[in-house]
């Protein structure tokens, strides 16, 4: 089922969580909300749910409008983040809630109910705890748990609020690839919510970008990661090196050095901030040519694994400057800590600042 | 299996938490626990050794009898009656108003929690005193009461209003803090699932406060039953007819019948230990579930021991 959300707006008293969101989910995708805490993306999905209700804007479910319809008449399964198993029931009696609370008329049959709670307990692979109770249980078998109780409904959207928020790191990467093979078998229209960048580019079909109440991107992946429409999706997604920078007739000056752009051919005189990758960052120990370079000393060195992050102090300026080298370039250039080096940004981005703001 | 494992390991952790480091040297605790045993003889063992030494000073049959007196049986009658209308009456009001304190957001509620615990800050005199000013004969409505033939003050009803009044803090006091803690994520999740508000009340919010509620439901109850203030000043004192127990108990004491307001005075102290026991067996209730949630967070990994 796919979901139009138009013009929704939310104030919780003069704080503005939701300010004119839109967004179209279409049937089948796995949509990853992703934004810092606070940004209104856990407001969004609660709003979709029917938890709260938008002070102005609509939602659609396949076209037609459910701002005013009841949470119990949406069809969606929610799986929240502490995930709020009933904690008096068995495992079983959490699953066979939704089936159980029918009316009579809907209400499928005592072996129904049976048959289809084990299914769902054999798809989240956890059939042998059907007697246990949730205290009993580790984190990351109760979000299994939570997301077989909203699956029994068969709902038509399935919505998780920050699904791996509470697990440790391992459990955390092994249950988010579980959730992405489970949509590819189930193909049920899903929204998850999270404030961990890696973990909504591995997962999601789509990435939405919000912040401050405000979608800033929308896009594949790969299209987030790669073209970021702002500064704050720069910085959001994976770490990022920013330095003030004045735009003049395609020409980005940091400090003394000019760095030619693709863009802004028109631009006259305009700061702006320039934003570099760690990894788009090579080093060189000797002036190469006519390449504009910055001038810098190494810091620190941190050479464990297959990447080793080098944190630069540039001539003339305060700010360190991160960057990512792999270890056999590593080994090649043979650095030291208080080296003299030179910087050659490889992929520079430029945002113009309005009005110097 | 699990259970079984789990509360010998919580058990492990507390003994080990324990240790000579962080405890007291033997004699600053050995004064401790003599001090406070002193202040528990003098203040509690002796008067309820008291009570039963002077209730059964004349002898079994006397007690027996003045237990089956008609009147102190019309004593019992109504303090029974008053406690059921007043327990369930505040039992539901408990459940309404925590609900809506802990799971809602409105204006004015330190308000409304500052004023349910009004009955604990007024004396339960000016309680039966307001009672009389609002119901009496002299009061806002008494002239339209004995108009009708209606008997509040002095009767049953003064009775019931007085005893609501100084009981009703009881279960709510007991169920917000509780129901707070819990949130309303489970109840949220019912909701998603389908389930309508009463679905909700009954299979989710109320199993999970039951231990907190009977909490509460006890000492409404012993509050209820032992009320004295709030109700004699509505009561009226009619031998057979207006006293409750321990109006009662008073008669009897002023009539210089020891033996008599003693037998009916250990029947009130009775209450009081089977109250003591119930608490303290649901109070173990409530901090073993609490500690199976607790440990079993770390419990996962020997999940795979209980397995076989």
């Amino acid at each position: 089922m796919s979901i139009e959300i138009r013009n929704v707006r939310k104030n919780f008293g003069s704080f503005s969580a939701l300010n004119d969101v839109s967004l179209d989910v279409p049937s089948g995708e796995l949509v990853a909300l992703l934004g810092p805490s606070g940004c209104g993306k856990t407001t969004l999905l609660r709003i979709i749910a029917g938890l709260e209700t938008p002070d102005s804007g609509s939602i659609h479910f396949h076209g037609a409008d459910a701002t005013e319809r009841n949470v119990r008449d949406r069809q969606v399964g929610f799986v929240f983040q502490h995930y709020a198993l009933f904690r008096h029931m068995t495992v079983f009696e959490n699953v066979a809630f939704g089936l159980r609370v029918r009316p009579k008329k809907t209400r499928p049959t005592e072996a129904e109910i049976h048959g289809r709670v084990h299914a769902l307990l054999q798809l989240v692979q956890l059939d042998w705890l059907a007697d246990r109770y949730p205290p009993q249980l580790s984190g990351g078998q109760r979000q299994r748990i939570a997301l077989a109780r909203a699956l029994a409904v068969e709902p038509k959207v399935l919505l998780l609020d920050e699904p791996f928020g509470a697990l440790d790191a391992k459990v955390r990467k092994e249950l988010r690839r579980w959730l992405r093979r489970l949509h590819d078998e189930l193909h049920i229209t899903s929204i998850f919510v999270t404030h961990d960048q890696e973990e909504a580019l591995e997962v999601a079909d789509r990435v939405v970008v919000i912040n401050k109440g405000k979608i800033e991107q929308i896009g594949t992946p790969q299209d987030v990661y790669d073209h970021p429409v702002s500064p704050f999706v720069y910085q959001f997604l994976g770490n990022v090196n920013q330095f003030k920078s004045h735009v003049h007739h395609g020409e980005a000056r940091i400090g003394d050095v000019g760095l030619k752009l693709d863009a802004h051919h028109e631009t006259q005189n305009s700061p702006a901030l320039a934003y570099v990758r760690p990894h788009d960052i090579d080093i060189q120990k000797q002036r190469n040519g006519v390449a504009p370079a910055f001038e810098a000393v190494v810091s620190y060195i941190h050479a464990i694994g297959p990447i080793v992050r080098l944190e630069l102090q540039r001539a003339g300026d305060t700010e360190l400057i991160e960057a990512e080298l792999t270890s056999e370039r590593f080994r090649e250039l043979a650095l030291m800590e208080g080296e003299h080096v030179f910087i050659y940004p490889r992929n520079v981005r430029v945002f113009l600042q309005e009005h110097g703001g | 299996m699990t259970i079984a494992t789990i509360s010998q390991y919580s058990s492990y952790n507390t003994k080990v938490a324990r240790s000579r480091a962080t405890s007291e040297d033997a004699w600053v605790r050995w004064s401790l626990i003599a001090i406070t045993l002193a202040f528990l003889s003098l203040f509690l063992f002796i008067p309820l050794a008291a009570v039963f030494t002077e209730a059964l000073r004349k002898g079994f049959d006397t007690y027996i009898a003045a237990l089956v007196d008609p009147d102190a049986l019309s004593s019992i009658k109504l303090t029974l009656i008053a406690a059921a209308i007043a327990v369930p009456l505040n039992l539901v009001f408990g459940i309404a108003a925590a609900w809506a304190i802990a799971k809602f957001e409105f204006k004015g509620k330190s308000i409304l929690i500052t004023l349910i615990d009004l009955p604990f800050a007024v004396s339960p005199v000016i309680a039966g005193l307001i009672y009389v000013l609002i119901f009496g004969l002299q009061g806002w409505f008494g002239s339209w009461l004995s108009d009708h033939d209606y008997k509040v003050i002095f009767a049953l009803p003064g009775i019931v209003l007085a005893t609501i009044f100084v009981t009703f803090p009881f279960v709510a006091r007991e169920l917000i803090p509780l129901m707070q803690a819990q949130g309303k994520e489970e109840e949220e999740a019912g909701l998603v699932l389908g389930a309508s508000g009463w679905q909700i009340l009954w299979r989710i919010t109320l199993p999970n406060i039951k231990w907190g509620l009977l909490y509460g439901v006890i000492l409404t109850n012993a509050r209820a039953m032992g009320e004295f203030g709030a109700v004699s000043v509505v009561s009226g004192h009619i031998r057979g007819l207006t006293n409750t127990m321990p109006l009662h108990v008073e008669i009897l004491y002023n009539e210089y019948n020891y033996a008599a307001a003693f037998a009916v005075a250990s029947l009130l102290a009775l209450l009081a230990l089977v109250t003591l026991a119930l608490k303290s067996f649901i109070e173990w209730q409530l901090s073993h579930s609490a500690s199976i949630n607790e440990s079993a967070r770390n419990a996962s990994s020997t999940e795979k021991l209980s397995e076989e």
